[in-house]
């Protein structure tokens, strides 16, 4: 199979001025990606499937990846002149960077007909905000049609051009994006067999003043029947 | 709820479109199948509209079995998420536990030794048999034949699930694989009780399949039903056994020669019509491959240990950088796609189901066939909705 970076060439070749890059990939795995900017991903995405030596027929898996906004920390080389005329100094000095946050879509594609892959391709997002979008790569595989709405239900990418964009996983109702890395679990458990305080106070009580129950007691409110 | 449709049919692929009202055809009919119902395998729901008896649209409704996996397996390291993997199929942990080691594997670079590579070909088939003939035993309930042919089924699937349990220490939940090899080794009475139930299976299938293969009623309820297209099958992902009744010939057994599959002989079954009865077929002839297979890993079988000595198990931090491994399952391709930033636990954590995109093509199936039927298709997918909820 072609290297990511011949398959770059010729995506470049049929589509001038496009933007691609491989991502390394530093695991023995050694499975790099194209990555592909939305304004071009769904024209790349048909010439992919299209092309006759690649004929990457079948999308497998359709994915998202959360990237938080990063603070990175680099060692960066200085040079001090030096006051008195001699050779300028060199000086490690650490520099705080942040790398702003993204949204990823990531595509596994195969070909049936050759049998070759995974050709890995992926877009991202400008930002984490609410209402970021990709275009859809349903009218190109079928297969994302699920797999797009679990993108969306679960790390709220959403997907210009899909036929049916609507929540798969999660209720209709919700508001947040589960799979998202700053997402907090909400403690909203209505329903409690026990008002839990109030066994809590009388076992309290239980335990200074063993007194019978009988005992009428001042003040004393209890939620459990 | 009376629905008087005046959103045009059309299905997300674009082409169908059901002429919807004229004088022969009244109002259209909306009703939920599921979640609870013993037809839908599970918790599974179909929005369904019908004109009549026959199903102009369906659409299908996920998520009553959704627990959130993959951020459970974020928030786990990796070793951790190995028990849960049981979970997603579990029909099939045994294949689920080899497709996540696998992909945990390929991230890691980290070699397996011989004998565990033949002990993981050994489940995996055990697993496929037990999957198939289930499979088999659950479409015939569906379409109506209660009893017998499930009960013979679990007969069997009885037997292989002994042997996991004698093996793993649970008949489900096995819990078996590990990075790098299989947890424990499997003594040759083991073996020889694999030997035992392998050399008796055949008879099995073939009793099965005098009682079913050429039954009328069978043949009456499943050819013609269901019929799906190969370039179609393709395009939305169809893997496994239904790819293949559709006539499409790929096998990621074959495909990626994953593991050791390579050294076996084993051929590839396909299907002509690609319809309900097809799938049926292709699962019995698949299971009869799945013998052969059987019989050939339990023959070269050798010495040696089950788990590389140098694996890291407890404690795993795998450099960053990100890995799919997929293997063939019962149902199709499950793969498993993790990213590690280099700390303990997954960056994203993925499972691809082959039943959940197995779904996509649920409502192109069952368009224009009647309700019967559509519980007949959706039997012969054979989903497990701990896969597609997840």
């Amino acid at each position: 199979m072609e290297s990511p970076e011949q398959i770059r060439e010729r995506i470049l070749a049929g589509f001038p001025g496009a933007e691609v890059t491989v991502a390394a990939n530093p695991s023995p795995s050694d499975q790099r990606s194209l990555v592909v900017g939305a304004a071009n991903g769904r024209e790349i995405a048909r010439f992919l499937r299209d092309d006759e030596v690649l004929k990457l027929d079948y999308c497998s898996n359709v994915t998202g990846v959360d990237w938080p906004e990063k603070e990175i920390i680099e060692a960066v080389r200085v040079e001090l002149p030096d006051p008195s005329g001699g050779p300028p100094k060199i000086v490690e000095k650490k520099v705080k960077r942040v790398q702003p946050g993204c949204l990823e879509a990531v595509y596994h594609l195969y070909s049936m007909a050759r049998g070759i892959g995974p050709v890995i391709l992926r877009m991202r997002t400008a930002n984490r905000g609410d209402r970021v979008t990709l275009p859809s790569l349903t009218p190109i595989w079928r297969s994302c049609e699920f797999q797009e709405r679990e993108v969306f239900d679960l790390f709220g990418i959403v997907f210009e051009g899909h036929p049916d964009l609507r929540r798969i996983l999660m209720w209709d109702e919700l508001k947040d994006h589960p799979m998202r890395k700053d997402y907090v679990a909400p403690d909203d458990f209505e329903w409690e067999p026990t008002p839990h305080d109030a066994v809590l106070a009388r076992a309290a009580r239980h335990f200074q003043d063993p007194t019978p129950a009988e005992a009428p007691r001042s003040g004393a409110k209890e939620g459990a029947p | 709820m009376i629905e008087n449709l005046s959103s045009p049919l059309v299905s997300p692929a674009g082409a169908r479109v059901r002429p919807v009202q004229d004088a022969f055809h009244g109002d259209l009919l909306e009703v939920s199948m599921g979640p609870h119902h013993p037809s839908t395998h599970g918790v599974f729901r179909m929005m369904v509209t019908l004109d009549g008896e026959a199903i102009v649209r369906l659409k299908p409704v996920f998520g009553y079995l959704h627990r959130n996996h993959e951020k459970l397996g974020e928030n786990t390291t990796y070793l951790g998420s190995m028990p849960y993997t049981d979970r997603l199929d579990y029909l099939n942990s045994m294949t689920n536990n080899w497709a996540y080691a696998l992909a945990v594997e390929k991230l890691i670079g980290q070699p397996v030794p011989e004998r565990a590579e033949y002990v993981r070909v050994i489940l995996a088939e055990l697993t496929r048999l037990q999957n198939h003939t289930c499979l088999a035993g659950f479409l015939m309930q569906d379409c109506g034949c209660s009893g017998t042919p499930l009960m013979y089924a679990f007969r069997e699937r009885e037997r292989i699930l002994d042997l996991f349990e004698s093996l793993s220490g649970s008949r489900m939940m096995c819990n078996y694989q590990r990075f790098g090899g299989c947890r424990v080794d499997p003594g040759p009475e083991w073996l020889d009780a694999v030997r035992g139930l392998v050399e008796g299976y055949g008879a099995f299938l073939d009793e099965y399949e005098a009682l079913l293969t050429g039954n009328e009623i069978v043949m009456a309820r499943t050819q013609g039903v269901g019929r799906l297209k190969p370039d179609l099958a393709v395009s939305a992902g169809i893997t496994g056994p239904m790819l293949r009744a559709a006539g499409v010939p790929y096998d990621i057994r074959k495909v990626d020669g994953y593991g050791i599959y390579p050294r076996f002989s084993f051929r590839v079954p396909l299907g002509d019509h690609g319809d309900t009865y097809d799938r049926y077929m292709i699962r019995v002839l698949e299971a009869r491959e799945s013998i052969s297979i059987l019989r050939q890993a339990l023959k070269d079988i050798p010495a040696g240990p089950i788990i590389d000595p140098k694996s890291r198990l407890r404690g795993l931090r795998p450099k960053a950088g990100e890995a799919y491994g997929r293997i063939e399952g019962p149902k199709g391709e499950i793969g498993f796609y993790l990213i590690s930033d280099g700390g303990p636990n997954p960056h994203r954590y993925r499972v691809r189901a082959p039943s959940f995109v197995n779904l996509t093509l649920l409502e192109d199936l069952c368009l224009g066939h009647t309700v019967a039927d559509a519980v007949v298709i959706l039997g012969s997918i054979d989903i497990v909705l701990g896969e597609v909820d997840r």
